[in-house]
């Protein structure tokens, strides 16, 4: 209760440290919920449009960007779990750094992405590619979507980065109960890229 | 020392983070936003005297109408009760000492502050005509007003409303003194925690839907446009599934004032406290299920129109449970008409009015008639300004002494609360006949037959105008010349109470002990300390 005990003058009761976190996570469950209904209906409406459209994302990268943001979401797991004992510090620095080294991998990935879908004319606008009716508005909405998943993810490696170095620091600040927090943030961060990934990737990619 | 002598300059103030100082930071601010969206209204009142639109043209009264509606929604309404009240009184009631987040608390505000300012700007570059609710595809397509500057000014707003409703929900759960369990909790409480929860689950949908505008506008592709394969309805089941829930946010805290109110004035405990706390949580939830009326003509399918009527008629019943508690409270009890019972019984009744016309427009066939007229207008606000706003003047009044630790004059309290229920009624009763007879909502032309009403309506408005006057000038005068307050100036029960008027930085001294029932009110004693 580290963050808010100040407020209390009672023993502190049965709710978990992370509750500020779990309570914003929830806002951010409706943020992108919002986007994700507005996709399903899209969807519902254009299913050969956000077939095609789907084909034409690099289903190769975005699995390559799946594993990397599971993987840092294990290393941030152990960072977590090692960071109970104060003598862990520099473990928990070094994996908190690998963590964001590995959200910088997957926006580097998602750049290169962005770059090759503008060659490739997928950008909505004049000129779009596919002709298929409901392939911009698919379009619209992935860039949409892993743009505000992209920026989230920023937040989280800037936030972790930070972390990270408090925590070689031995900075009063950077405590377990926070570096949990982040945590949380970070594997909701994933959460919403497991959502991300079949919904853009994988719409009609037998055929 | 009492927080108000805490510090003296400026910068005290606008770097506090203690939950009274920020609570007065948003009192002073929704002020002045609550005077520039009446001087919109004020315009209003005085183009529809005549039938002719000669006061202004029609692209002004377009910009008129919304920069009112956005403005008393977003800079006024959503944050008044729960962030000038709930901040102030919420570690009070519940022997906290401050929120779980202080900092948090003053980000929130220099939050609010900027969405506003940009608001502002937006309305001083010319504002906008799309009506506060911004449909497609004439905002994204067509309109030439500031439509992203003001969505981004409600955006950055909407993260304001977020972050309080999360402070208040972990300061509930986890900073309840001990002793106070759920059950124990004064009802204003759960009226603000309900409230929280809309906030953060409620505003993201719109944070995303004005995202989705602007980069329409922007970028000239959309959702919302057919050409592309959007569908502009869309933008409409957004919008009200976070405009719906959003006038819960506007009147559940008034809920809770009127159930704080109520018993100290009456001298009973609230009739019925557990269906109270649970009707409260009802109209939340099943505030979340009803968007759609305000859809009815949309083209929506009649399924849908169907269901979402039935769920309309459901949620009033919450309401209609909380309005026969309240009076039942009344009854046996010892009444006094002190200003800030006025208010609250003002609201009750005004409340309820509006809400029965609520009924009106949740059936279908009459809603058909009725919809985009002034039926809606006078609807809404009977609930808006005789729920809420009658709300926050009883708020204001009530803890008045708390807070400033002076007493105002309780005869120009009764005199302005009795001003502004008359000049309500003057206003907007006719209105909802005009709505009947078929006068149409966001027009400042209209046929001659409708001029009687329009002119009652207007010269209610002046009325209404002096009363909301009355109160800055007789609490200002308090502030310098009222009577010093006693910790407990109405005999009132909560935990506010047992502090001194104002109270310490710190609010308690040791752990305030919380009393065995809750509103442990007797109408056969007399009030002990009288103001």
């Amino acid at each position: 209760m580290s963050a808010a005990s100040h407020a209390s003058l009672a023993p502190p009761r049965g709710v978990p440290p992370t509750m500020g976190m779990w309570v914003f996570i929830g806002s951010e469950v409706l943020f992108f919920g919002a986007l994700l209904a507005a996709y399903g209906v899209a969807r519902l409406h254009w299913p050969h449009g956000f077939g095609a459209a789907s084909r034409h994302t690099d289903v190769v990268l975005g699995t390559l960007n799946t594993a990397v943001l599971l993987t840092s979401s294990a290393v941030i797991a152990f960072a977590a779990a090692c960071g109970e004992q104060p003598q862990q510090r520099h473990r928990v620095a070094r994996l908190l750094w690998v963590t964001a080294a590995l959200g910088c991998v997957f926006m580097g990935i998602k750049g290169w992405e962005y770059v090759k879908d503008f060659r490739e004319h997928l950008w909505p606008g004049p000129g779009f590619a596919v002709q298929e009716p409901g392939a911009e508005l698919f379009f619209m909405l992935y860039f949409f979507m892993t743009a505000l998943h992209a920026f989230h993810l920023l937040c989280g490696i800037v936030t972790v980065a930070v972390f990270a170095r408090g925590s070689a620091r031995r900075r009063p600040w950077a405590s377990p109960t926070r570096i949990e927090a982040v945590a949380l943030y970070w594997h909701f961060v994933d959460i919403v890229w497991i959502f991300l990934y079949p919904f853009l990737y994988l719409v009609e990619r037998h055929s | 020392m009492s927080y108000l002598e805490e510090g003296w300059t400026l910068k005290s103030w606008l770097t506090s983070t203690d939950h009274k100082r920020i609570a007065i930071l948003y009192a002073a601010s929704i002020t002045f936003f609550f005077f520039i969206g009446g001087v919109a209204a004020t315009l209003i009142r005085m183009e529809l005297v005549t039938p002719q639109g000669d006061l202004v043209s029609h692209a002004t009264y377009n910009r008129l109408f919304t920069a009112h509606g956005i403005i008393m929604v977003w800079l006024f309404l959503i944050p008044s009760i729960p962030s000038v009240m709930g901040n102030f009184l919420l570690p009070l009631m519940i022997g906290a000492r401050d929120l779980a987040y202080p900092r948090l608390n003053l980000l929130s505000w220099y939050l609010y502050v900027l969405g506003g300012v940009i608001i502002l700007v937006a309305l001083a570059l010319g504002g906008v005509d799309t009506g506060w609710t911004f449909y497609t595809p004439y905002s994204t397509m067509f309109s030439n007003s500031w439509v992203s500057v003001t969505l981004l000014g409600v955006f950055v707003t909407g993260f304001s409303s977020i972050v309080t409703g999360l402070n208040f929900i972990v300061t509930v759960h986890a900073h309840r003194t001990h002793g106070m369990g759920w059950f124990k909790l004064p009802l204003f409480v759960w009226a603000i925690y309900a409230t929280s929860i809309i906030l953060v689950l409620a505003t993201p949908v719109l944070a995303i839907t004005t995202l989705l505008v602007i980069a329409e506008r922007l970028l000239h592709v959309g959702i919302f446009d057919p050409a592309h394969g959007g569908d502009p309805l869309l933008f409409q089941h957004l919008f009200w599934f976070y405009s719906h829930p959003a006038v819960y946010i506007m009147i559940l805290p008034a809920m809770g004032v009127a159930s704080e109110i109520i018993p100290c004035f009456a001298r009973q405990r609230v009739f019925g406290y557990r269906f109270m706390a649970y009707a409260i949580l009802g109209i939340a939830s099943i505030g979340f299920l009803v968007w759609g009326h305000h859809m009815f003509v949309s083209g929506q399918s009649v399924a849908a129109s169907m269901t979402f009527s039935l769920l309309s008629f459901i949620v009033a019943i919450p309401s209609a449970i909380k309005v026969f508690n309240w009076t039942a409270t009344l009854y046996k009890g010892s009444i006094r008409f002190d200003a800030p019972m006025l208010y609250a019984l003002g609201f009750v009744g005004l409340f309820m009015f509006g809400g029965l016309s609520g009924l009106v427009l949740a059936s279908l066939s009459l809603d058909v008639h009725l919809t985009d007229t002034y039926f809606v207008v006078s609807h809404f606000h009977y609930i808006m300004v005789g729920g809420s706003v009658m709300a926050y003047f009883g708020a204001l009044h009530f803890w008045w002494p708390k807070v400033t630790g002076r007493m105002f004059s309780d005869l120009w309290g009764r005199i302005a609360a009795v001003m502004i229920f008359l000049g309500f009624n003057f206003t907007f009763f006719p209105q909802y006949l005009l709505g009947i007879e078929g006068m149409p909502r966001r027009y400042h032309a209209y046929p001659p037959e409708f001029q009687v009403l329009h002119m009652l309506s207007s010269a209610g408005a002046v009325v209404l105008a002096i009363g909301y006057l009355l109160p800055v000038i007789y609490l200002a005068a308090s502030l310098k010349s009222g009577a010093r307050a006693p910790a407990n100036p109405w005999d009132a029960k909560g935990l506010e109470w047992t502090v001194p008027s104002p109270p310490p930085t710190h609010n308690f001294d040791t752990p305030p002990a919380v009393p065995e029932r809750v509103y442990d009110y007797d109408p056969r004693k007399p009030r002990e300390s009288m103001a």
